[in-house]
């Protein structure tokens, strides 16, 4: 019996998602044509192999990478950079790339957008982190959403553009901004105007997932109750945060997700690049004089349960829905405005700071 | 009461406390810091907080009546909701440094009423100004908010919620507030100096409490049991935060520094140097009026002179002080007369 295609894992794997889990690709000779082993009882004409769609494509992935741009916003000192740093296990927000940590709140909301490109298993992930210092931080905060609502905007103009080019690239860089973390102030009472007035204003234009930030500042009742009246507060003003109810496909898909909006979110996290000893074990923390909070421990903070939406299941439809929904939307909208026509490509790009 | 006296208190010995400790709050150590003769009429002290919550900003007082060890306070809080919290706070302020000067205004025009035995103190004493941990040092609104009003009112900044930081993190943040506040030119209280004659224990409890500024505090009104005892405090997944704890927080230097220490000479700073401010704009305000308006008329019977120069300034406050004083002693004796 000779396996002509790929290992056993291949053929097992039935979601794109695990194109993100640790498989180590070992070497192997291109496929001719895939086969089911033959052995005694198998009927050879049955298989098809269309399912062995999921593992070209996992190859592929694998051979081009990918990109992931998420955007953080929130008032100066909530932890925003070191949470993504916490997320994604290396440092690449804003403040560990040689911008001085000790620098002055901004007059007005800045967009700093940083490239890294990290590496797991085979798989390669240009990730950008784009920081929004100086949002919510000035006295008179009136429209400090519009910088960033137009740097979204010009993102899906620069995608547009390509698109409508008439000799196009095959593979379009794309810079949209896939997922927003807004981070909520942990104030224990209620959301503050400026983030209702952010989130009813974004969450048309692209997804935002509400966190709640610095969440070692709350008892476990403080956290449910506060979390029971942001969600209430997000209802009554009709802030569809992501994953949203309208862009649920299936019954599948309304279960999980419905789990995760009524209960889980906002995810009340934790986030740390520090790591203590605790039981033997080298974990991510806090040290406090009463205790040791442990980052990835579910018994003090939510961060494991958003990492795991962000990265380990919903990363794939994040950037889904940015494409197939709010970029429709924003090009509906342009070609409308247009007349129909097409908008004219004049300018040259800009280019993202990156580190490729 | 005049600035001469200095406080002469020290902080309890902790070995003296016993089980009713716990409702002890110390304002008892008054009267060691002032002349016996006033403690029988009995003390106002008024506290405002500034903290950020909801939408528009609200002034709410709050007045009890405490008694210690025959000692009575009349504490009054005011609280200053939606401070700070909506999307543009230009002068949320306004509201504040106008109930203060409000309460200067009365003030002002009860001392230059005829009857001055029973005037009431409402003015604020000390404003507590809760600094979000979560920032990397000052905001705007903060800085701004301070400028406003260190010359009208004890501001006493503290870092608000502190068990979300980490004991280094404590420590940079008081670094950097220490350093926009001389930065920025705010006048925060001063902890007087402690007299040379004091002992060694007095002062080095002092330098600590200077070192400790801003306090870091954590506020609870729940029981939790730590260690067999219970104690108040806030019940976390990865241990118990005591309030009373100086490891954990400075919950207790404040409390000792505004309670046991240095109420009387909040009092007396903002008699003397607030309130002499308000007084002294307040009366040359009226003067250039005078002088436009050519009146003869005036609610206060003094400065005869239409600009009045520094020196001349100086003297008046002078004379209204021994004016003060020389009234104060008369309603003492006429008091003492009384009782006989």
């Amino acid at each position: 019996m000779t396996w002509i295609f790929g290992s056993t894992k291949g053929s097992a794997d039935n979601k794109i998602e695990a194109a993100m889990s640790e498989l180590v690709p070992e070497p192997r000779q291109k496929p001719a044509v895939p086969m089911k082993p033959v052995g005694i009882n198998s009927n050879l004409l049955g298989y098809i192999g269309i399912d062995t769609i999921i593992e070209q494509m996992r190859k592929k992935t694998m051979k081009t990478g990918f990109d992931f741009n998420i955007m953080v916003v929130g008032q100066s000192g909530l932890g925003k950079s070191t949470l993504v740093n916490t997320l994604f296990k290396s440092q690449v927000s804003r403040k560990s790339s040689g911008w001085n940590r000790e620098e002055k709140i901004p007059k007005t909301v800045e967009i700093k957008a940083i490239g890294h490109v990290i590496e797991e298993g085979g798989v390669k992930m240009k990730l950008t982190v784009i920081d929004t210092p100086g949002f919510g931080d000035q006295i008179n905060n009136e429209n400090c959403w519009e910088p960033i609502e137009k740097y979204i905007n010009e993102q899906y103009e620069k995608f547009l553009k390509e698109e409508v080019n008439i000799a196009r690239k095959k593979r379009i860089p794309d810079t949209r901004v896939h997922c927003c973390l807004y981070f909520i102030s942990p104030t224990g009472h209620s959301l503050r105007p400026l983030d209702l007035e952010f989130m009813k204003h974004l969450s048309k234009v692209v997804n935002i997932i509400p966190v709640i930030a610095k969440a070692d500042t709350m008892t476990l009742e403080e956290k449910t109750e506060f979390k029971q009246r942001v969600r209430k507060e997000l209802e009554v003003n009709g802030i569809e945060f992501y994953p949203q109810k309208e862009f649920d496909e299936d019954l599948e898909d309304k279960t999980e997700n419905d789990k995760i909006r009524q209960e889980s979110m906002p995810f009340a996290v934790v986030g740390s690049d520090k790591e203590y000893q605790v039981n033997g074990k080298r974990i991510l923390g806090r040290k406090t004089p009463w205790g040791v909070i442990e980052v990835e421990n579910l018994n003090h903070c939510e961060f494991a349960l958003l990492r795991d939406f962000v990265i380990r299941t919903h990363l794939q439809d994040l950037k889904e829905v940015t494409h197939n929904i709010h970029y429709e939307t924003y090009r509906a909208k342009r070609l409308n405005d247009n007349g129909g026509l097409p908008p004219v490509t004049a300018e040259t790009e800009e280019n993202h700071e990156s580190n490729l | 009461m005049s600035t001469g006296l200095r406080y002469k208190s020290k902080l309890v010995n902790p070995e003296e406390k016993q089980d009713h400790e716990k409702q002890y709050v110390g304002f008892a150590t008054l009267p060691n810091q002032v002349h016996r003769k006033s403690v029988k009429k009995g003390f106002d002290f008024t506290l405002m907080v500034a903290e950020r919550i909801s939408q528009t900003v609200e002034i709410l007082k709050h007045t009890v009546d405490i008694e210690e060890k025959g000692v009575k306070l009349k504490l009054t809080i005011v609280d200053t909701p939606g401070f700070g919290d909506a999307v543009n706070n230009t002068e949320c302020w306004k509201p504040i440094t106008d109930y203060i000067d409000q309460q200067f205004e009365q003030y002002f025009r009860d001392e230059s009423g005829l009857n001055r035995k029973n005037i009431q103190d409402n003015r604020v004493h000390c404003c507590l100004y809760f600094i979000s941990p979560f920032g990397h040092g000052l905001r705007p609104v903060d800085v701004e908010f301070m400028k406003a009003l260190h010359e009208k009112v004890n501001i006493v900044p503290l870092i608000a919620k502190a068990d979300c930081l980490i004991p280094s993190e404590i420590r940079k943040l008081k670094e950097r507030i220490r350093e926009e506040i001389d930065k920025f030119g705010i006048k925060v209280y001063q902890f007087p100096d402690c007299d040379s004659d004091e002992d060694e224990e007095f002062k080095q409890q002092d330098r600590e409490l200077k070192e400790s500024a801003p306090f870091a505090v954590i506020g609870s009104n729940t029981v939790v049991e730590a260690k067999g005892q219970r104690v108040r405090g806030r019940l976390y997944p990865w241990g118990i935060v005591e309030v009373e704890n100086q490891a954990h927080c400075d919950f207790v230097k404040l409390r000792n520094m505004l309670i046991r220490t240095h109420m009387h000479d909040l009092k007396d700073v903002t008699c003397d140097v607030h309130y002499e401010n308000y007084r002294a704009q307040c009366i040359q305000q009226m003067t250039s009026k005078l002088t436009q308006d050519n009146r003869i008329e005036s609610p206060i019977p003094i400065l005869p002179l239409p600009t009045p120069d520094a020196e001349t300034e100086k003297l008046i406050k002078m004379k209204d002080e021994e004016l003060r004083r020389m009234q104060e002693m008369l309603q003492k004796m006429q008091q003492q007369m009384q009782d006989q």
